[in-house]
């Protein structure tokens, strides 16, 4: 197992095969990248009942809400015939205070969860891991520069900030950013949380470039641009994908948060956190309105950190798995 | 290690000077700027719109503005009554001699608004961060020297499911069970009190007191223990296999003295480091508890400024938390190198 993880070793053959006549079939890293090596991540994440667990019901989720169009509701629509209405088999988790099915807009809400957190997670991958090829591959000043910038970022209280410059955005209306969107929302999210993506691929190219195959390609003349794509980002791929499924998690979080306070997504459009938080007014005579759309806040987080967890172990080569709910 | 201080506190400063220029473009780029939520109205008259401009300076070039915001405004002609001349000096002091300016809402200092909330949401933070140690460690440590146990398997599972639970949810759940749903049998009112720090007509003050901490403090610390816990189990995972402890045990120290003695002394040292990064917290509340349980705190302050753009104090809380979190940052790295001599900054 560990061989077979570790085989981006520099020297898998000994010296003599490589001097030999170049028609002799040269043993490449091939399971750096390719289908060998999914596999294997797959085989060891398997063996992570959690992850598993929590990657069905995540696929579940996802299939329930892209499918969401199919409910025989509308998810604005009132209707005050069947306002406040308990779980019963027409309407699973009830209805609202205008009569609007509660599953519906649940699902709705979930759409606008589920995307939020892939913009977040796309625009965090794209400012992080540039940030950090960067600052890890050349070092020196231009590292000291990036690192600053990095660390003051990390120094603010996301949060907060998150609070204040949504609270601003809530006002404007530009042409893709009207009053606090999905887009909007993503992309405040993910200007505050690329750090941990940076400050990660700094850290393991500064451990990768000083390595010996690094020195050895680029004695054979591989330019930068081939080392860092095709030599270091491959070993970075695994800590990446992690840290990108606990990013995702996050970034739900963060954005039910901000709606729950008001400041995020703007009713009517729903999203998990604005449906909690219209569900306080009456939240006590109509418990079901509080009860759903946290618990599908809760299932997706667990799930997604589940599955974070899944694959932590499935890409770390010097993790034995044996047991089972290791943390 | 004096060096490794002064260049860190350099950067300190350096990196909060950055974010007050952050902070500063940001609130006046906002749309409707710096006043727009002065005076909760929208429709201000443009006539006095001018003189409200000319009162606060905002007439000035963006330059000046951010210079007298940070060191006042007592040097200079200011044009207190907004006609249009400079004729009195000005009365502002700077945030770099602790004027944050007035609050919009209540019209206050900020520093005095500030001071009003911090005293409850340090109450409320550190009863929640002690009470969440207090339970985290233990947790921790027990699961970790019964690795794979019954026990051990219940706690990492709740350490998943506990960060995974979202506070503001959980906040309502225990609200519509303990206020709403169970009913203290003896007086037929609700069981515990749905939100705020104490009644007016309690007779038991100490009771009382406790009884309107018990929900905040649950909701809020769930998370915490559950990250704590997680992190004091794998903490112990480490030191727990080192060959110091096999020789304690060796030579014939029991288990648990071994355990809570040799073992935790060296796993508590992420932990207290850990810890100091959380400190910031004790000063910016947690938004949603406060905002739930109408706890008079830091973060509900933070929220009601936020919802009526209440720039001076949001500014000012977001700068003196910046500036906290990096300096328990250093502390933290400070307490690591103190606890571990191993370690060494230079």
């Amino acid at each position: 197992m560990r061989a077979e993880s570790m085989s981006q070793n520099p020297d898998p053959t000994p010296p003599d095969a490589l001097l030999s006549s170049p028609a002799a079939p040269v043993p490449r890293f091939t399971t750096a990248r390719g289908p060998g090596r999914v596999a294997f991540i797959w085989r060891r994440f398997r063996k992570h009942p959690g992850a598993i667990g929590g990657l069905l019901v995540l696929c579940l989720l996802t299939l329930a809400v892209l499918l969401a169009d199919l409910s025989p509701y509308d998810a604005n629509a009132s209707n005050m015939a069947e306002r406040l209405q308990p779980p019963t088999w027409r309407h699973p988790m009830g209805t609202d205070a205008l009569g609007r099915d509660l599953l519906t807009r649940v699902l709705h809400g979930g759409r606008v969860s589920l995307a939020v957190g892939l913009i977040v997670v796309v625009i965090s991958l794209g400012m992080g891991v540039p940030v950090g090829v960067i600052a890890g591959f050349y070092g020196g000043r231009i590292d000291g520069f990036l690192m600053r910038i990095t660390d003051m970022f990390l120094s603010l209280p996301s949060f907060m900030v998150l609070i204040l410059i949504s609270a601003i955005l809530r006002e404007v209306e530009a042409p893709f950013f009207k009053k606090n969107n999905i887009l909007t929302i993503g992309l405040v999210i993910g200007l505050l949380g690329w750090m941990t993506f940076a400050r990660l691929v700094r850290a393991i190219f500064l451990t990768l470039r000083e390595m010996d195959y690094i020195t050895a390609s680029r004695c054979l003349g591989a330019s930068s641009l081939t080392i860092v794509t095709s030599h270091i980002l491959p070993n970075a791929i695994g800590p990446i994908i992690v840290e990108a499924t606990l990013e995702l998690g996050y970034a739900i979080i963060e954005e039910s948060g901000l709606s729950f306070l008001g400041f995020g997504i703007q009713p009517p459009t729903p999203s998990w956190g604005n449906l909690l938080s219209s569900a306080q007014e009456h939240f006590l005579k109509y418990p079901w309105l509080a009860i759903f759309p946290g618990l599908m806040i809760f299932l997706t987080i667990i799930s997604v950190n589940y599955i974070g967890d899944g694959l932590r172990d499935a890409f770390d080569p010097y993790k034995v798995l044996t047991k089972v709910g290791e943390v | 290690m004096g060096q490794f201080i002064a260049r860190r506190l350099m950067q300190t400063l350096g990196m909060l000077f950055l974010l007050s220029i952050l902070l500063f473009g940001l609130v006046n780029l906002a749309p409707g700027g710096p006043l727009a939520g002065y005076g909760q109205s929208r429709h201000i008259l443009p006539a006095r719109a001018e003189i409200l401009k000319r009162q606060f300076g905002l007439d000035k070039p963006l330059a000046l503005q951010y210079l007298i915001w940070l060191v006042g405004n007592d040097w200079m002609r200011v044009d207190a009554d907004g006609d249009g001349a400079p004729e009195s000096l000005g009365s502002r002091k700077g945030i770099l001699r602790g004027d944050f300016g007035f609050s919009f809402r209540t019209r206050q200092p900020v520093l005095v608004e500030i001071s009003q909330r911090l005293w409850n949401t340090i109450y409320l933070m550190s009863v929640t961060l002690l009470v969440s140690l207090g339970v985290a460690i233990p947790i921790g440590v027990i699961s970790a020297a019964r690795q794979y146990s019954f026990f051990d398997i219940l706690v990492t599972t709740f350490s998943f499911a506990g960060q995974a639970v979202p506070d503001f949810w959980l906040g309502l759940i225990l609200i519509l069970i303990f206020y709403g749903w169970l009913v203290n049998p003896f007086t037929g009112e609700p069981l515990l009190p749905a939100g705020g720090m104490y009644s007016l007509e309690a007779r038991f003050v100490v009771w009382d007191r406790v009884k309107h901490l018990i929900l905040p403090v649950t909701a809020g610390a769930l998370g915490w223990i559950a990250w704590y816990s997680r992190f004091m189990r794998s903490s112990m995972l480490d030191v727990i296999h080192q060959d110091y402890l096999r020789t304690a045990r060796a030579k014939g120290a029991n288990q648990r003295i071994v355990l809570f003695r040799h073992a935790l002394r060296n796993a508590l040292i992420p932990l207290v480091t850990l810890f100091a990064l959380d400190l910031p917290y004790i000063f910016g509340g947690a938004v949603f508890i406060e905002t739930i349980f109408a706890w008079p705190g830091m973060g509900r302050l933070y929220y009601q400024a936020a919802t009526q753009r209440d720039y001076p104090l949001l500014v000012a809380i977001l700068i003196i938390g910046a500036g906290l979190m990096i300096l328990s940052n250093l502390l933290a790295d400070l307490l690591y190198a103190y606890l571990d001599p191993r370690i060494r900054y230079n």
